[in-house]
């Protein structure tokens, strides 16, 4: 299979995960102790290798066939849950999920947190509040690049396109300073549902025991497809709210 | 006990999310494929897809619709 796929699929569902850890990370340094931060981010980094280095030869010695219904079917109900709340959100039925405000929040408690030393670390809560952020989101870039990356049987490209991710999110961050709330979560959240969806359909079938006409390539097929039927729930649901809103109009008028 | 009840509710939120019939429809979906597959020697390759539109649909529908009534009232 071409790798590009691939690449970009990790590429996507890792900035969401990346801009996630960055919005806390940048909240905590900013209002608290840079330091502090650092070594929280740097032990979260530590701990997510020893967990990788252990966890992953361990999946790839997995046979393919079990894992890939298994990992499908995460993959697809992961997929169509990030695709629900996209398209509750895109219909204004759902709030925003608001980086911005999501950084405020973070900022709000950091700064009502007392400061306190412990374990050689100046500021304790700027260390755990940075080393859970980053070790959480990471353990999710984690599972990405293992699931997709030994399904495809190219680790390699999986890790190139977390790591893209990883050092887009990065060098953005650190230009603005502030969370990257240009980004367009919901529609990212909306494409990285779409393809969560597609691989979780294709490999749990082929996990079943379906042969895809094309194999591989039927994922070039399967993924607009996808895209569109979740598009056409948002048309769906925005002609529905707009024909009840003269209803109520009407209703309104008579009394 | 109160440890293990959050250890099972994070699971639960982390697999099955928002709506368990979503996850309900995927894993009754494969079944079915493999069942077609298997025993009766159909390559069903398209059923997973039906499947997955449908329970989209049918979870955005069941959490919209009271929604939508309320909105008429």
């Amino acid at each position: 299979m071409n790798a590009l796929p691939l690449i970009l699929t990790v590429f996507v569902a890792c900035v969401v995960e990346a801009v996630e850890a960055l919005t806390i990370v940048l909240a905590t340094g900013i209002t608290r102790e840079w330091k502090s931060t650092f070594q929280g981010m740097a032990a979260a980094l530590v701990a997510l290798a020893v967990i990788t280095a252990a966890v992953g030869p361990a999946i790839g010695h997995l046979p393919l066939t079990p894992l890939r219904l298994v990992v499908g079917a995460l993959l697809a109900i992961f997929g169509l849950q990030w695709l629900r709340k996209a398209v509750l959100r895109a219909t204004g039925y759902k709030a925003l999920h608001d980086e911005a405000s999501a950084y405020l929040r973070e900022v709000t408690a950091a700064r009502e947190a007392a400061v306190e030393r412990r374990r050689g670390v100046s500021d304790w809560y700027s260390f755990t509040l940075a080393f859970k952020g980053v070790l959480l989101e990471g353990l999710e870039v984690v599972f990405i690049v293992i699931t997709f990356g030994d399904n495809q049987k190219n680790i390699g490209g999986a890790v190139i396109g977390a790591a893209a991710a990883i050092i887009v999110v990065t060098v953005a961050g650190i230009a603005v300073k502030a969370p990257l709330t240009k980004v367009p979560e919901n529609w990212m959240k909306f494409a990285v549902g779409v393809m969560l969806t597609s691989f979780g359909v294709f490999w749990g079938a082929e996990g079943a025991g379906v042969t895809w006409p094309g194999n591989d390539a039927a994922l070039l097929v399967l993924v607009p497809v996808v895209a569109l039927a979740a598009a056409a729930n948002i048309f769906w649901l925005r002609y529905r709210k707009v024909a009840a809103a003269p209803a109520k109009e009407s209703e309104v008028a008579a009394r | 006990m109160r440890y293990l009840k959050s250890f099972g509710a994070f699971w639960y939120d982390f697999i099955i999310g928002d709506d368990w019939h979503v996850a309900a429809l995927v894993a009754a979906g494969l079944g079915l494929t493999a069942l077609l597959t298997h025993l009766a020697h159909v390559n069903a390759w398209w059923l997973l897809p039906l499947v997955a539109f449908a329970a989209l649909a049918w979870s955005l529908h069941r959490a919209t619709k009271h929604r939508a009534t309320d909105f008429r009232e």
